[in-house]
């Protein structure tokens, strides 16, 4: 049992003011902007808005700022902002078909109709550091290069990309995704329950530890649980949000946001009565997120054994109580910190027992 | 109304600004902040799954000269925006129609079409060809 204690008020106060100076670091330095962390360090703020689970650039430039780089309390102050919100509505799912790519690749058809892009991506690059950034300095951009290059070559299409899971769904050698639009339950307005549907599980990943996620997506392809994954499609780029307005009666584009998406192609099914096919994991992640989106891929699809008829290898990945109940960065740290504060009167507890049974022992 | 929420707060303000017109008007609904729950579909075209939520600021308004109502629903949390565009969407049901969709619309739209042009080139521009190579195993 957690016995409060009291008391300290001055040295707490004391310990955040020395907080927001360290935050501060060195005053000869100059002031950190958050524009400059929401332009030059993105890919921390689509990891914040990821698992905050709220899309707001901003302010997961402001929390990181604030948070002196640490992501999960980033994360933290997200969580705890978005709680202070009304909801308005929900919107239309997200058509990410009609995504404007940015990146997109498929690793199962080299001649994916409308061709494979590249976007800005680490991929392929030498992972050496650039001592030029090192030194504030900024490798001239080839601008001019590169916007003859661009104009050079065809221009992307204005019609959007096909979907490469479509191409192998034609021919019936992916399984088809069930459809229907029953509304999905929400674990922000629900606590999580098991056993958990796939959009429960699916909301779940999508917001889940980035580290946690591509460790259990790891081991699977380690062998715990092994589904055969290949990426059918990972696109990034950007996608129109709508919702209907209750007082106009009719739906309406409120923004629009970039996000992750990862189709995975896996190991196939099939008996006497269906021919074998393909099977699917998916991945949908705000922001460009794609380590996480693809480690979602291969989590959701190691869920779904059950539903796909196959043996439960006890594989943690299998395990949706163990990846779901521990996915949650915030949950996570929140027990996990908490044995940090005071523990005083537990803790004599157990003293006074350990001296019991140590004097009962001696006689 | 979709032109107005997805543009951005600056462009907005500076289209505003060149149209010079400041009617007035009472609140129906003032501004407020709050969030929209973002759906997606399972496999991106299957079932519906909540995926996380965004940002939205929306209001209402009533211009007082002919009591036109304009609805605003913008993303992000800036107020004066979601202002400017429920009066746009006002204004655009007034005799101000015409000025107000070549002034504030137009220029807008055409920004937005540029920036989307702007990333479909850089974007086709990466554009790459991979070729399988021939391994050699079944050369004798």
């Amino acid at each position: 049992m957690y016995v409060a204690v009291k008391g300290g008020e001055k040295a707490i106060d004391e310990a955040h003011a020395w907080l927001a100076h360290e935050r501060r670091g060195d005053p000869a330095t100059p002031v950190l902007d958050t524009a400059q962390i929401r332009e030059q360090l993105t890919l921390s703020c689509y990891r914040v808005m990821a698992e905050g689970s709220l899309y707001d650039l901003d302010l997961a430039a402001l929390a990181i700022k604030q948070a002196r780089g640490d992501l999960i309390e980033a994360i933290f102050l997200i969580r705890a902002y978005r709680t202070t919100l009304p909801r308005f509505g929900v919107s239309a799912p997200i058509d990410t078909s009609a995504m404007l790519c940015l990146r997109r690749i498929s690793a199962t058809f080299k001649d994916a109709p409308g061709g494979q892009l590249l976007g800005p991506t680490f991929d392929y690059t030498h992972r050496l550091l650039d001592f030029t950034l090192l030194a504030n300095g900024e490798a001239p951009l080839k601008r001019d290069e590169r916007d003859s290059l661009a104009k050079g070559m065809a221009s992307q299409s204005a019609e959007p990309l096909a979907r490469v899971s479509d191409i192998l769904g034609n021919d019936a050698l992916l399984q088809a995704e069930p459809t229907g639009d029953e509304a999905p339950g929400d674990l922000t307005r629900e606590p999580l329950e098991f056993p958990a549907d796939r959009a429960l599980r699916l909301q779940s990943l999508s917001r889940a530890d980035e580290g946690f996620a591509l460790s259990l997506a790891y081991s699977t392809q380690r062998g715990y649980g092994r589904n055969h994954p290949f990426i059918g499609e990972l696109r990034v780029g950007v996608v129109e949000v709508s919702m209907e307005i209750p007082e106009l009666g009719f739906s309406v584009v409120i923004g629009e946001m970039t996000v992750t998406e990862c189709e995975t192609v896996n190991q196939f099914v099939g008996s006497r009565k269906q021919p074998a096919q393909f099977t699917r994991g998916y991945g949908l992640t705000f922001g460009h997120t794609e380590r996480k989106a693809i480690a979602m891929a291969l989590l959701d699809r190691a869920l779904r054994w059950e539903e796909l008829g196959e043996d439960n290898v006890g594989a943690p990945a299998q395990d949706a109580e163990f990846v779901l109940s521990h996915a949650d960065n915030i949950q996570a740290t929140g027990f996990l910190e908490h044995i940090k504060l005071p523990h005083y009167v537990d803790f004599q507890s157990e003293l006074e027992l350990v001296r019991r049974l140590r004097a009962e022992a001696g006689q | 109304m979709g032109l107005l929420a997805r543009s951005g707060i600056e462009a907005l303000r500076d289209a505003w600004g060149a149209l010079n017109l400041s009617p007035e008007f009472e609140w129906l609904r003032a501004p407020e902040t709050g969030a929209v729950m973002v759906r997606g579909r399972a496999g991106g075209s299957g079932k519906p799954f909540n995926l996380g939520e965004m940002t939205v600021t929306r209001c209402a308004l009533r211009l007082l000269d002919d009591g036109v109502i304009g609805h605003a629903y913008v993303q992000g949390r800036d107020r004066s925006h979601a202002e400017r565009a429920a009066l746009a969407d006002a204004l655009l049901q007034t005799r101000h129609a015409e000025v107000v969709q070549r002034i504030v619309i137009a220029p807008l739209a055409e920004q937005l079409a540029a920036a989307r042009a702007e990333q479909q080139d850089k974007a086709a521009a990466t554009r790459v060809d991979f070729f399988t190579l021939v391994r050699g195993e079944d050369q004798p």
